[in-house]
């Protein structure tokens, strides 16, 4: 039984790593912009599926950990001004629902461009993990990838996104756009570079989130929308904008899943929302949000 | 007198069609079903609210026709039936989804229904999963009817159920209930000083809004003979979103046009380019929303002010 605990502990731990890097950006890119980027999840999809292609065309093991990064930074530098400067400049100040469904719109697209230029079989290239080797926990094998790369790489992005945006002048230039725009720009910042910046570092932690994920799991059609459902659950069970919360609530849920696929295997998709209705119930604005006077 | 023109032009126009391509007959069916899902939708719209999950009640309409024809021969009541199945489940959802607006109420709904697609597909041993479940033709009104007479009867009974769905939500729309709602868009606060709960108004039409969607559903249900988790998938509720942008919010008749002009064209599109057609609705969704134009209906009303002034 102690064992059991530890081993779904563990592969809890993998999936929180995972669902945090896409969840992160998500809510960075909210906390700024003020708009939830639907489409965040087809960014995920989109770097799994191109560090999966950079890997295998490469077909050096070593040089397939830095063939993620590669990828996830193109996807950043490439889509995340594309979108940003052409399509969501164009709506910063329209009103929320319109602003949804424009991001819901190039969900839609990027969707159908990914079965365009990947096809719909499923895709599965292990290079990275097999390169990493194995380790042994209580006579069963990790692989180490899983078990202290996903973590880390994680606990590092948290801890570096902290920093910068606390303690370096560019981080602390966005979240003064964040508090108040108009007074940020009254001193001199220039708020369309901010937006641009932030938006691109969410599309590359998004994508760097499905760079990791490609070499542990089959790469097929659907996953942005699982992705994108299960990191809302966490952001809003965090209270949104919220990035310290957000590792919180991965972790809670990346638990509440695992334990689930060990105990009751059947509840495993229902779990993580479960957490967030509970939680929204007591907290309407989540688990670190502040509540604040109603906006309408 | 002029306000039924339209109306009874459109039901003409749909039944013609119906008489001189008898294939049509099924992809009207589907049409009028997916304007009733749609008819839902658009009532959030006038509040404001956009809903990424409607595609939930619509399956859970079909589903219950499924679950219930087993037991149950007459597909009038199973009509019945899948209405209260989805305004239940929508009373159930609502009571928490009610209590959020804008992004959180449209993605609480995608999350609720991607939770009910994920569990149509793993509970096997219930919902035979992807597979799906085929539903054994009932009767309608007493009468077991096959081939032609079949789809001439459940068109029928589709296009009774749109124009009453459609005057009923017209009448609602019009009441007090129906401005409070549309006040929910344009300043909420003054409602509640006005002593209307908000959430109290916003919760009665999504649970319209799920009540139509799971007659939609059923309709569906009974047109195909085959339900399976697609229905509740998120591409679904993107193509109700979708169509409700393409008819135009403006009057109860942009929904049904919407979805019998996107159920026509996706009988050709879809197969020509399976793995095209969501980029193909975002695009035109797009162009529609940053062009600010006012769907389908929009278009007819300019159309018929610029004859006017001609005439």
């Amino acid at each position: 039984m102690g064992l059991l605990l530890l081993l779904a502990a563990l592969d809890g731990l993998a999936t929180a790593a995972q669902v945090f890097m896409v969840a992160v950006g998500l809510t960075l890119v909210f906390g700024v912009l003020k708009i939830l980027n639907v489409a965040h999840g087809s960014l995920f999809a989109i770097g799994a599926y191109l560090a999966s292609t950079l890997v295998g065309l490469l077909g050096v093991p070593w040089l397939s950990l830095l063939a993620l990064v590669a990828a996830a930074l193109a996807v950043g530098v490439v889509l995340g001004p594309l979108i940003e400067r052409g399509l969501l400049a164009r709506i910063y100040d329209k009103e929320h629902v319109l602003q949804l469904l424009v991001t819901f719109a190039l969900f839609m697209i990027l969707e159908d461009v990914q079965k365009l230029v990947w096809g719909v079989q499923p895709l599965f290239e292990d290079a990275p993990v097999r390169f990493l080797g194995r380790i042994e926990v209580g006579g069963i094998f990790y692989t180490s990838y899983q078990l202290l790369l996903l973590p880390g790489v994680a606990l590092a992005s948290l801890l570096a996104l902290v920093w910068f945006l606390r303690r370096t002048l560019l981080g602390r230039t966005i979240v003064a756009v964040t508090h108040d725009r108009e007074v940020a720009e009254a001193i001199g910042i220039d708020s369309r570079r901010v937006y641009l910046l932030t938006f691109t570092i969410g599309a590359a932690l998004a994508a760097m989130g499905g760079a990791l994920a490609a070499p542990t799991t089959s790469l097929v059609p659907g996953i942005g929308v699982q992705m994108i459902v299960l990191s809302f659950a966490v952001i809003a069970t965090a209270g949104l904008g919220r990035i310290e919360g957000a590792a919180v609530t991965a972790l809670l849920i990346g638990l509440g899943r695992s334990f689930a696929v060990y105990f009751a295997p059947e509840l495993e998709v229902v779990i993580p929302y479960l957490l967030m209705v509970a939680v929204l119930l007591v907290r309407p604005a989540g688990l670190f949000g502040s509540t604040e006077v109603r906006r309408v | 007198m002029r306000r039924y023109l339209p109306v009874a032009a459109a039901v003409a126009l749909l039944l013609l069609l119906a008489v001189l391509q008898p294939w049509l007959r099924f992809v009207l069916t589907i049409a009028l079903s997916t304007g009733l899902a749609v008819l839902g939708i658009a009532m959030l719209l006038r509040a404001g609210q956009v809903s990424f999950g409607h595609a939930l009640y619509v399956a859970a309409g079909a589903y219950a026709v499924a679950f219930a024809r087993p037991h149950l021969g007459e597909g009038l009541l199973l009509l019945l039936l899948a209405t209260l199945v989805g305004t239940l489940l929508g009373l159930l959802v609502g009571l928490f989804v009610a209590r959020y607006r804008d992004i959180f109420f449209g993605m609480l709904n995608l999350a609720f229904s991607m939770v009910a697609w994920s569990l149509l597909e793993k509970l096997y041993g219930l919902t035979r999963g992807t597979d799906g479940i085929r539903v054994a033709r009932p009767m309608l009104l007493g009468f077991a009817l096959e081939g032609a007479a079949w789809e001439w009867a459940l068109l029928l009974a589709a296009l009774a159920a749109a124009l009453l769905a459609g005057a009923l939500v017209a009448r609602y729309l019009a009441s007090p209930a129906g401005s409070a709602l549309g006040a929910i868009k344009t300043r909420e606060t003054r409602l509640e000083f006005a002593g209307v709960s908000a959430r109290r108004v916003l919760l009665q039409a999504y649970v319209v809004s799920a009540g139509l969607a799971g007659l939609g559903g059923a309709f569906v249900a009974l047109a195909t003979l085959h339900v399976t988790p697609l229905l509740a998938y998120w591409t679904h509720s993107g193509e109700l979103v979708f169509v409700a942008i393409l008819g135009g919010t403006g009057n109860v008749l942009g929904p049904f046009l919407g979805a019998v002009v996107f159920e026509l064209v996706r009988v050709h599109a879809a197969a020509s380019f399976p793995d095209a057609w969501q980029m193909i609705l975002g695009l035109v969704l797009l162009a529609i929303i940053l062009t600010a134009a006012r769907g389908l209906v929009g278009l007819l009303d300019d159309l018929a002010a610029r004859l006017g002034r001609r005439g």
